[in-house]
């Protein structure tokens, strides 16, 4: 008689007798001969975003240097006809603009977040090639929350966190790789009826990128 | 032990199910358009990236490889995880998935669950079980909002409510939430969605996602969305519930360099969907606190013994091959009989399942080879359709009534036939002859027994008078000898 074997040890043992048994477990031979890295200038990168993010119908704006940010996160704002905008407490005072209520995410709890029209975070890369942001969830990125539940996202993106492609801002991120992560290319949106797109289900129906700093 | 597929034990005969869905003008004008717009979008984006076929090879070698070593990249995803503070359950089948969903609800106190989108748990059936402990699963993804309040069933591995217009889709929303000046834009459909579950998402402490992929090295799951819901579902609540199948595992964070670029541009034909989620076990202050993975087997280790068959396990859930389904076009996906419909549908529902499943999906295909074509990680569905027909056939061969059927007592002559020069070229004799019985207006209209199928719709050319094997004699008998010679 065999003894009762748990349910782990059964699906291990079907798969285990289901394979050769001197299989061992060498190295994946994976034929990674697809483009891991980009061919553009930095110019011909930052426009590809550009053009990909406006394909997502997000906004975009233009600052040259960090000391500009302030003037653009406002307009972003008031473009939105929006007074009230949520932090994290790790975002750089200094950024913030004047005249606006900022509400700094002193673990909020989530319904109290929820009316909050606005949030502005930084981020930790972007991939020109598709359009995507990709958060940590680090410092000024907050927590996964506060992106979610504000109707409009400002994201921050210094120019020097662009890349090409894919694999490329994967890789630059592949440190937090364990982390939370969360990647986001234009705003919330659905094709589920009749295929249509429309933007803005249940994420932020509105996505402002500000881009700054030298390249 | 029992292993589930969809709602029924048994998928309806293909045949008859498909006539049922034809009938239905409505349901294929819907269906064509939705599979219209997705491929040639789909279209768009593979064009406009050189590097497909090397990244389509690289997906098939990582899953092959990762097939070859599950036992290995199971115990490693499961260690990773629990180290970041998740817990691993294990379940054989529908059932024990299923109970183990509940127990831990039931733990936690829960009298309801937010869904995010997973096929996973469809295919066990975990909405009626819950239902069926007192529990009531919300469905957050809007197109199985669509199907969870139209009572229906979905159609679509990724869009589930294609065979729905908006006309439909307002009809039913007005009805089950309660709205009686609701409008068919797609805009004000939306918007309806987002007001019915917001306050759904801020209160209910319980989540239940699927996992696009688990990833070994880091113990992380990744859930591809486009709505937010899935960023709700598995940030906001306290307790998060995760099925996941266990062929979904990929060895590395870096192979979703991969998965990511094949993904979205084959399932919607979007360049990148607008979201994907990735956490491994709980984060300390964010997200829920606590962290639960299922790992399902559900038949999916009896596919693991045979190469081929182990291929179907391949399958990133894309949906590609649905929309290029010159059958699945006309019938849409509820003739399949199971949630898993189209091309993909008809290989791994009977595998997963047995073959008693359903013995006519391995033919509910013309063999055309799209779906092979546009699969991202080039699983070869025709070959597997044509492996399992074999199966099929070598099952009926061992009774009685399946050896004296009539198709196999004709497929046993035609291989006599064709077996030899001799017995072919009488039978080419004796056709001509019997063949003048069924002519008229020099075309074969109505032939009799089983090959009266064929007839019914076309008609058939006759045989010629002089076959390619006389006309070839005919013409080496007429060649002057030297020619040939020279040759």
């Amino acid at each position: 008689m065999t003894p009762t074997l748990t349910a782990r040890e059964e699906i291990l043992a079907r798969i285990r007798a289901a394979l050769p048994s001197d299989r061992g477990h060498e190295a994946a031979d994976i034929s990674r001969t697809y483009t891991r890295a980009g061919n553009l200038n930095r110019e011909a990168c930052l426009n590809l975003l550009l053009d990909r993010l406006a394909d997502y119908e997000s906004e975009i704006l233009h600052v040259a240097e960090e000391s500009g940010l302030p003037a653009a996160i406002a307009q972003a704002l008031d473009n939105a006809h929006e007074q009230r905008v949520l932090v994290d407490a790790a975002f750089p005072a200094d950024w913030l603009p004047q005249g606006f209520d900022i509400i700094v995410d002193n673990e909020l709890s989530i319904q109290a977040m929820n009316g909050i029209p606005a949030v502005i975070t930084t981020c930790e890369a972007a991939a020109a090639s598709t359009g995507t942001i990709f958060l940590v969830h680090h410092g000024a990125q907050g927590r996964r929350a506060i992106t979610l539940l504000p109707d409009h996202h400002i994201c921050l993106l210094h120019r020097a966190q662009v890349y090409e492609l894919i694999p490329q801002a994967l890789a630059a991120i592949s440190a937090h790789r364990a982390e939370s992560i969360t990647t986001i290319s234009g705003p919330s949106a659905t094709s589920d009826i009749e295929m249509t797109r429309i933007r803005g289900v249940h994420g932020p129906r509105r996505l402002t990128v500000i881009l700054y700093g030298g390249i | 032990m029992s292993i589930r597929v969809g709602k029924t034990s048994k998928a309806p005969d293909f045949p008859v199910a498909a006539k049922t869905a034809l009938q239905n003008v409505q349901l294929r004008q819907n269906v064509h358009h939705a599979a219209d717009v997705i491929r040639n979008k789909r279209a768009l984006r593979v064009s406009e990236t050189p590097d497909w076929q090397e990244l389509r090879n690289a997906a098939h070698d990582i899953k092959a490889h990762t097939l070859a070593h599950l036992d290995h990249y199971l115990v490693d995803f499961e260690r990773n995880c629990q180290n970041a503070g998740g817990t691993v359950h294990w379940a054989r089948d529908a059932d024990e998935a299923n109970a183990i969903a509940i127990g831990l609800i039931q733990q936690y106190g829960g009298d309801e669950v937010i869904k995010v989108k997973t096929m996973t748990s469809d295919e066990i059936q975990m909405n009626p079980a819950l239902q069926a402990a007192g529990i009531t699963p919300h469905e957050t993804d809007l197109a199985d909002m669509i199907v969870q309040l139209g009572e229906d069933e979905p159609s679509h591995i990724v869009v589930p409510a294609l065979h729905k217009n908006r006309f439909e889709i307002r009809d039913i929303f007005c009805k089950k939430m309660a709205l009686s000046n609701l409008t068919a834009e797609p805009e004000a459909l939306a918007n309806a969605a987002r007001q019915y579950l917001r306050d759904r998402f801020l209160h209910v402490k319980i989540g239940i996602s699927g996992a696009n992929f688990a990833i070994a090295e880091t113990g992380s799951v990744c859930v591809v969305e486009s709505e937010g819901n899935g960023r709700m579902c598995v940030t906001l609540p306290e307790v998060l519930i995760t099925l996941i199948g266990i062929e979904k595992i990929i060895p590395s964070f870096q192979d979703l360099e991969v998965f990511l670029q094949l993904l979205p541009r084959s399932a919607t034909g979007e360049r990148m969907n607008p979201y994907n989620s990735l956490w491994a076990g709980v984060h300390a202050g964010d997200g829920p606190k606590a962290f639960h993975v299922i790992l399902l087997d559900n038949g999916r280790t009896k596919l693991m013994h045979s190469e081929m068959e182990r291929e179907t396990l391949d399958c990133i859930r894309c949906g590609a091959c649905l929309n290029a389904c010159p059958v699945y076009r006309e019938t849409g996906g509820h003739a399949y009989g199971s949630i898993y419909s189209g091309p993909i549908g008809a290989i791994l529902s009977p595998q997963l399942n047995s073959l008693e499943y359903s013995r006519s999906l391995p033919y509910a295909s013309s063999l055309c080879g799209a779906c092979y074509e546009v699969c991202p990680v080039k699983i070869n569905i025709p070959e597997i359709l044509i492996h399992l027909r074999g199966r099929v056939v070598h099952d009926d061969q061992k009774t009685l009534s399946g050896t004296l059927s009539q198709m196999n007592l004709a497929m046993k002559g035609a291989a006599l036939v064709f077996g030899s020069r001799r017995r072919y070229e009488a039978a080419q004799r004796l056709g001509r002859m019997g063949q003048m019985l069924f002519q008229h207006n020099g075309q074969l209209e109505h032939l009799p027994g089983m090959a009266g199928g064929w007839t019914r719709f076309r008609d058939l050319r006759p045989l010629p008078k002089q076959s390619f094997r006389d006309w070839w004699k005919a013409r080496e008998a007429a060649k002057p000898a030297t020619e040939s010679e020279t040759r």
